[in-house]
């Protein structure tokens, strides 16, 4: 095991550039995912370090050895693929054992560690079984198997859960997390599942158009968003765009004065609000920003109520109120009373 | 009339096609076997009897014998070159963006539509050609001959090497690279087993048509030096009987099995 340093990685196919100056630094043993919406570049740049793809600048360091310009076939990365990718006309003992054999590793002391392999992910007795004759699951942890029977550096987890069905991967994640913690295995996975990441990663990386917008723990990225986009891909928030008109002060679309905790100057600007902390009716009166607001219209969702209101004619926004003993559901037409801390909102500067 | 009715109707009409396209095909051969067992000389119907002495005759005529040792020889040889032609431009075509790829891929089929004759005759030409310019024994060779039968199995091989190779998963080429293997490592180990079962119609497919092939070889034979389909028809121009027929038996008795015994071990009816 060992960490791995990516410096300002960079890919670039003729003018289109996938990958943009990307840096991250893992530390040994930590389950780093790399999360974003399709065409991120997240995916290329996993690819990069497991030497499928030649960067176009930068460098790939596992531990002090740099890997930048290595084959795939000499950078001990482990690779579990989407697809699992078993080799078809092999057992799954030949192959877990593939990655053993290619090290010149005798058969006689392949053996325990396949077994053991195999026994790490609950597939004791599979041995002679060939992937056909198994099941998606059983096929990915082989894939799985694999990967780790060579005692690779790094693990790399390509979406690894997307082709089973949700029952099995809510299992699978667990099962991968805790092997993981086991063996003390430095990894990246990359996924665009948002609760797949946030219930797997010790560290996450948000990225989006090739740059990574921001690196932090399930809580940094929740409650201080780097970027409107951050505040809007990692859980869900209500944006109302206006402009910072003083230090403290900000003004919506549509007129409404709200006090922030704002970090920028003056300008056009977008206030972000995680909609559960937004206080409604009497918990909402003694806050420092509360407002009449409209009700649009409410969704009853069990444990939470969504609400959507109008603060004036151009701003809506998204609240969710926990569903209490006694709550009256709110009906569109309906005027209450919201309200939430100054330091509750975000503001960003509007992006172009 | 009800709609189950009207589909097995439909299927009886399938069935009953299907049915007589297959004895239009197996007709002549079923003609040959008979005709094989006849005890008369000259072809008659109905036979005045039956008889096997004309396997024993065909077995002991030295021409067929001959014959059939060159065709197995060429044959062997041409599968061999065809494939070793035939695999690695299959693998360019498939995996690289070649300049002018598709006209590659059309050349290297052409063969197969090109008529015999006209084949036969331009390879005539070209080996005496070759045989003024440079001194060397090209005409009615052995090695001639051979050349011109790889050009018949390349087409095979080609078709079917390419179509397994289009239908062939490329991320298992990775794992194994992933898992320390290198590029002709990964070739041998995960490649090669995957395209193995076109691999082997192609050569299957490759053999039969040099074995078979007459109009082609009718220009290419040198003296003393015939393919059995040539013997064959040299035997039909001066006799009728059944010896011929025979024959033929063997020969089509000794492609079926092979087929057979090759589908036990790859299917053929998944890559053909």
């Amino acid at each position: 095991m060992a960490r791995l340093s990516i410096e300002h990685l960079r890919k670039t196919y003729g003018d289109l550039t996938v990958v943009d100056d990307v840096t991250i630094d893992i530390a040994d043993g930590e389950f780093l995912v790399l999360l974003g919406p399709s065409g991120c570049g997240k995916t290329t740049t996993l690819r990069m370090v497991a030497g499928f793809i030649a960067p176009s600048a930068g460098t790939i360091a596992i531990g002090e050895r740099s890997v930048t310009t290595l084959p795939p076939w000499k950078r001990n990365c482990g690779l579990v693929f989407q697809s699992y990718a078993l080799f078809p006309h092999m057992t799954v003992a030949e192959n877990v054992a593939f990655g053993l054999e290619m090290r010149k590793i005798s058969p006689a002391d392949r053996a325990p560690r396949v077994a053991e392999a195999l026994r790490l992910v609950q597939l004791t007795g599979f041995d002679e079984r060939y992937p056909r004759q198994l099941s998606g699951g059983q096929q990915q942890r082989v894939a799985l198997a694999r990967a780790l029977a060579m005692e690779p550096d790094v693990l790399l987890l390509d979406e690894p859960l997307s082709n089973l069905d949700a029952k099995l991967r809510q299992e699978v994640r667990v099962e991968i997390r805790d092997l993981q913690r086991k063996l003390g295995l430095t990894t990246i996975m990359v996924t665009h599942d948002q609760e797949e990441a946030l219930t797997m990663a010790d560290r996450l990386v948000v990225m989006e158009k090739g740059k990574v917008r921001q690196i932090g723990t399930q809580r940094e990225l929740y409650e201080k968003p780097a970027d409107r986009f951050v505040a809007g891909f990692i859980g869900r928030s209500a944006f109302l765009d206006g402009e910072i008109t003083a230090p403290g002060r900000f003004r919506t679309k549509g007129g409404v004065e709200i006090g922030c905790a704002a970090a920028i100057g003056t300008g056009a600007a977008t206030l972000a609000l995680r909609p559960e902390r937004i206080a409604v009716a009497g918990e909402a009166q003694g806050l420092h920003n509360h407002f009449q607001a409209r009700v649009e219209h409410a969704s009853y969702l069990g444990a939470i109520l969504d609400i959507d209101v109008s603060l004036s004619g151009s701003d809506r926004m998204l609240l969710q109120i926990p569903n209490k003993a006694g709550i009256a559901e709110p009906k569109p037409g309906e005027t209450i009373t919201i309200g939430w801390a100054e330091d509750a909102g975000l503001v960003y500067p509007r992006e172009a | 009339m009800s709609a189950s009715s009207r589909l097995s109707l439909g299927r009886l009409a399938l069935n009953g096609a299907a049915g007589l396209a297959l004895l239009y095909i197996l007709l002549p051969l079923v003609f040959v076997t008979w005709l094989a067992f006849f005890r008369q000389e000259i072809p008659s119907f109905p036979p005045e009897g039956y008889s096997v002495k004309w396997f024993t005759a065909a077995a002991n005529n030295q021409p067929f014998i001959n014959g059939f040792l060159l065709s197995l020889q060429v044959g062997v040889a041409a599968t061999l070159l065809g494939l070793l032609v035939g695999v690695p431009a299959s693998l360019a075509l498939v995996r690289h963006r070649i300049v002018l790829g598709p006209l590659f891929n059309t050349l290297l089929l052409l063969p197969l539509v090109m008529p015999g004759i006209v084949l036969g005759t331009a390879i005539y030409v070209f080996q005496i050609e070759t045989e003024i310019a440079t001194g060397l024994p090209v005409m009615g060779s052995q090695g001639g001959l051979i050349g011109a039968h790889t050009l018949v199995v390349i087409p095979w091989v080609v078709r079917l090497v390419t179509a397994s190779l289009v239908g062939f998963d490329r991320t298992i080429e990775e794992a194994a690279q992933n898992l320390g293997a290198g590029p002709f490592t990964t070739f041998r180990r995960v490649t090669l087993p995957s395209i193995r079962p076109g691999i082997v119609a192609a050569g299957l497919f490759g053999f039969v048509t040099s074995f078979g092939n007459l109009e082609m070889s009718l220009f290419l034979v040198g003296p003393g030096r015939t393919t059995l389909p040539i013997a064959i028809l040299q035997y039909l121009e001066w006799k009728i009987d059944p010896t011929v027929a025979a024959a033929s038996l063997i020969q089509i008795v000794l492609i079926a099995v092979a087929m057979i015994v090759t589908d036990r071990y790859v299917k053929l009816s998944r890559v053909v």
